[in-house]
């Protein structure tokens, strides 16, 4: 790209005086790709506006969350509406507080457990997957069937079982979804490196003496980002929809907080008495996240997709 | 009439940063029989300019000018006939044999599928014919050999699968892209020899694409060198070598270190192959030009035909040499 | 040699082969990739190793820089034996051998500024060098190789073949190695563009007294760089001699062969060559032939061939050939083929 215009030798001497250019990193490209996909950004700036809602949603209603308004509790059916004059935006809930207050919440609680969740899969899965590959051999070996025996294990039943035994908390549903979350993330990593660690530009380390630690840093985990990222995107709305079974099963979220699928298990059971508000608002926004996540991840895969480089 | 005749072919590629024309307006004719070599750098358009022709170019490629073949045009014809010129009289081989041959297909197979889809020739008598090919390409128990894999031959016995696939339906034309550049040196002097024969055997017209000159020398009629998309020159081999037309092909020639010659520091030519998204105004070689004056930079060099040579430069042939 | 700055004895390098199908714990089958080969190199000499894909020629070199495990035998450079040193130990030599590669842009990290890469040598072993310093050197060495100077903070994939090449080279000189290995570096550059590398190679081995070892498996390059050249076949040394001396009067029936099949771009010259077919392919390098590795494709095997591995013979001055009968080829059968 650099092999236009004349290469003179006057061009040469005048360009060293010259300051420092400035480079095209591929993240730049890669940015420049994913701002071409329509869907992707337009999906980027939905799940922007639902992480708006989610934060500051709650100030653009004087109702508390806890709120029981029993003005309308007795006649929901009929009063318990959605409506601007009562402040019930979204209606009231079956037990009589302002649904808009909790369909913040429970957006703002699902979305944080699923950037968590899949926060702890990058930190712990990639470098998990990175040592086990980069090592390779006996290490490799027995790292690996680690993560075939914790796979073997059904963790829809650990995670019941966590919060049978120890109790139903937020806490021990992270820890769960944390345990299980980073296990496919480790072999996507392991499989990334294993093909990075034969690449010449590691060799080159290797052979000038690069301590293995600082390579793993320097060389593999930076170049196994693009494929991290997209997983861990995707990972989000899976995590979503983890808990939202958890919570549709009663085990998930407690009261009073809540989470989307604790709402739309709660809209659910009340769909034959006539309130089907109480279904829709959470239902939408549970559906919106989750295809804003998708379609976030599809364009971050098609733009750092290395075939295209 | 010339078993192929392409006139005024271009290529342009849709790309992220904008449309790439890969080829510019290059024209050149094969006879029957004939053995014509198309040099070039990588990004010269070597490469595409047969893709082109042959109804072969990426999805976000279109070509405009035509390619005559038996004086029907392959760029505008049905897909149909298209499919049975490009299977029955013109053949391809590529590079890399392992991408062309399906791996999970014994070699009879695949060679037989050919003959029974554009022969219908029953099976038996498709393998049979298969093996004997494999014998004329001299691939050492071929009856026994056909029934294995891909992946249990060498390079270059792949290299003579693929050559004895692309003779099975006896084409005229047979397009090689860089049939050799994977392979070893004794094993592409084997390969060489190969096409050789079949030239005499045959009768079939050759294209070969390469960039290596020492390939070429010893065995095409006619040698065309590409630069930046364009036709630099063209003439019959020997003309080329002994007394190049071009400031382009000079350099080439006195790039490659010489086996038989002692040297002290190669002859370079100065830069970079261009970038085709941002080609020079003038002659794309322009920039790397030892012998390059003002004209060059803003007026590309007409096709100028001297005897049985052409070739695209604005400086005199005197010049040149 | 004693003055020898690298000297190789014996290297073996075998890799595990699993046999198909077979259980984890039996034990594989071992491919010798490099069988037992021996040079010398004095400071300042460039050796040529040539050789065709599976002559073990690549993995020779790699065994040098640690990149393959030594399975036996002895490297020793400048007069410590590289094999015995703990994996810490080693790193340190990182210093005084470093390597070129041949896919100028797989070699280099892609998501790493160029400024970076050059230093990364730099930096692992003067980790308390000034970032200041370190920009310095970068700088310089880039002009050096050819680069501009301003372009450090650009990325390996703005840049064409050659110039990543000339970037690879940077980042193998800035630590003045003593050693340089070049594998294959110009077989993936354009013709026009490969002569720069050569000539620039050439130039700063001169400039900085670098001794090099130069594989390709283009003889002609190999030829044009080399004060010396070894040829391998299936991991032996099948011949070695001064560059002009095996070009010229090659002994071996193998090193015949492959000097016979490189093109010449010349129409007079090519069409008057002759060619010195093998026929026959590679033996698998799981079990080489008994005795001379090359006795089943070699036009002039005899039966006595197949015996014991052949010893070296000295043809004269430092032309050593692993072939008993080197002087009694040509009237036998040669001008049969």
């Amino acid at each position: 790209m650099l092999a236009t215009g004349c290469n003179t030798a006057d061009d040469i001497l005048n360009a060293a005086h010259r300051s420092e250019v400035k480079g095209r990193s591929l993240w730049r490209d890669a940015m420049g790709r994913f701002a071409r996909n329509r869907a992707a950004v337009i999906s980027l700036f939905v799940l922007g506006l639902i992480l708006i809602f989610a934060f500051f949603g709650q100030f653009l209603s004087s109702h508390d969350p806890a709120f029981v308004d029993f003005m309308l509790r007795g006649n929901i059916k009929e009063l318990g509406g959605p409506s601007i004059e009562n402040g019930h935006y979204f209606g009231l809930e079956k037990e009589g507080r302002d649904l808009y207050q909790r369909t913040v919440q429970g957006i703002r609680v699902s979305i944080m457990i699923g950037v968590i969740g899949s926060l702890v899969s990058v930190v712990v899965g990639t470098l998990y997957g990175a040592i086990a590959g980069y090592f390779g051999g006996r290490v490799d070996s027995i790292m690996m069937r680690i993560v075939d025996i914790l796979m073997a294990i059904p963790f829809m039943f650990v995670i019941i079982l966590l919060l049978v035994i120890f109790g139903r908390s937020v806490f021990m549903l992270f820890v769960g979804i944390g345990l299980i979350s980073w296990l496919n993330m480790a072999r996507i990593a392991r499989g990334q490196t294993l093909t990075i660690k034969n690449k010449e530009f590691v060799e080159a380390a290797i052979a000038s003496g690069v301590k293995p630690f600082t390579i793993i840093v320097r060389h593999i985990v930076p170049n196994l980002a693009g494929v991290v990222i997209v997983y861990a995107t995707l990972l989000i709305p899976e995590l979503i929809i983890i808990e939202s079974f958890i919570s549709f099963l009663g085990l998930g979220i407690q009261e009073p907080m809540t989470s989307l699928g604790a709402l739309i298990n709660d809209g659910a059971s009340q769909l034959n008495r006539g309130t089907p508000w109480m279904i829709a608002f959470p239902l939408f926004f549970f559906l919106a996240t989750l295809y804003a996540f998708f379609f976030v991840g599809d364009g971050l895969r098609d733009a750092l997709d290395p075939k295209d480089r | 009439m010339a078993l192929l005749d392409v006139n005024g072919l271009s290529v342009t590629f849709k790309t992220g940063d904008g449309f790439v024309n890969a080829v510019n307006g290059v024209s050149f004719s094969v006879e029957e029989g004939e053995t014509l070599a198309i040099v070039g750098e990588s990004g010269s358009g070597k490469s595409q300019t047969a893709f082109a022709a042959m109804g072969l170019l990426a999805r976000n490629g279109t070509a405009k000018g035509e390619a005559l073949f038996d004086g029907q045009n392959l760029l505008t014809m049905k897909q149909k006939e298209l499919n049975r010129i490009r299977s029955q009289e013109i053949a391809m081989i590529f590079q890399d044999p392992m991408t062309s041959l399906n791996p999970y297909m014994r070699i009879s197979d695949q060679m037989a599928e050919v003959l029974t889809l554009h022969k219908g020739m029953s099976k038996s008598a498709a393998v049979a014919e298969a093996a004997q090919m494999l014998d004329a390409v001299r691939i050492p128990d071929a009856k026994a050999r056909i029934n294995m894999f891909p992946h249990e031959f060498s390079g270059g016995m792949r290299q003579r699968i693929m050559i004895a696939m692309a003779l099975l339906c006896r084409p005229r034309l047979l397009i090689a892209d860089e049939p050799t550049t994977a392979l070893d040196v004794t094993v592409q002097a084997q390969i060489m020899d190969l096409f050789g024969d079949i030239r005499k055997e045959f009768g079939t017209g050759i294209i070969l694409i390469t960039h290596d000159l020492g390939v070429v020398a010893g065995f095409c009629d006619r040698t065309m060198v590409m630069y930046g998309g364009q036709v630099m020159e063209e003439a019959p081999t020997d003309q080329l070598f002994a007394k190049p037309a071009h400031p382009y092909t000079k350099g080439l020639l006195q790039a490659v270190p010489r086996f038989d010659v002692d040297e002290d520091e190669l002859r370079t030519i100065a830069g970079e192959p261009p970038d085709m998204s941002r080609l020079p105004a003038g002659c794309p070689f322009c920039p790397r030009c030892s012998i390059a004056k003002d004209r060059c930079q803003n007026q590309r060099p007409e096709i100028d035909v001297f005897g049985d040579r052409r070739r695209a430069c604005h400086a005199t042939l005197d010049e040149v040499a | 040699m004693s003055d020898a700055l690298l000297s190789v004895r014996d290297l073996t390098v075998t890799f595990d082969v699993p046999r198909p199908g077979a259980w984890p714990w039996t034990a594989p089958r071992k491919l010798h990739a490099v069988n037992g080969i021996n040079f010398d190199l004095a400071p300042g000499e460039c050796l040529g190793l040539v050789g065709e894909s599976g002559s073990g020629k690549s993995t020779a070199a790699r065994a040098v820089i640690g990149l393959a495990p030594i399975s036996s035998g002895k490297v020793m450079f400048d007069g410590q034996d590289l094999g015995a040193l703990s994996p810490v130990q080693r790193r340190k030599y990182g210093r005084e051998i470093q390597m070129v590669f041949q896919d100028p842009l797989a070699a280099l990290n892609p998501r790493m500024t160029v400024g970076d890469i050059i230093a990364e040598p730099l930096i692992t072993h003067e980790p308390s060098l000034p970032r200041k310093e370190v920009r310095t050197r970068v700088q310089e060495m880039m002009e050096m190789v050819g680069l501009l100077p301003n372009l450090v903070n650009r990325y390996p994939h703005e840049f064409s073949g050659g110039q990543c090449q000339r970037i690879g080279i940077a980042r193998a000189l800035i630590l003045r190695p003593r050693l340089l290995i070049c594998d294959e570096p110009v077989s993936a550059l354009d013709v026009s563009v490969q002569a720069q590398v050569v000539n620039l190679l050439k130039r700063l081995q001169k400039d900085l007294g670098l001794s090099m070892i130069f594989i390709a498996h283009d003889l002609s390059v190999v030829k044009h760089i080399s004060d010396r050249i070894s040829v391998m076949y299936l991991g032996r040394l099948m011949e070695q001699a001064g560059a002009k001396q095996l070009v010229q009067n090659p002994a071996h029936p193998y090193t015949q062969a492959l000097i016979s099949a490189v093109p010449i771009p010349d129409p007079e010259r090519e069409k008057s060559r002759k060619i010195m077919m093998i026929q026959g392919e590679l033996p698998s390098p799981l079990a080489p032939p008994s005795g001379c590795v090359f006795r089943t494709r070699c036009p002039f095997a005899r039966p006595a061939c197949a015996g014991d591995r052949p010893e070296y013979h000295v043809v004269g001055g430092d032309h050593v050939v692993a072939c008993p009968w080197y002087n009694q080829l040509e009237n036998s059968t040669l001008t049969a083929v």
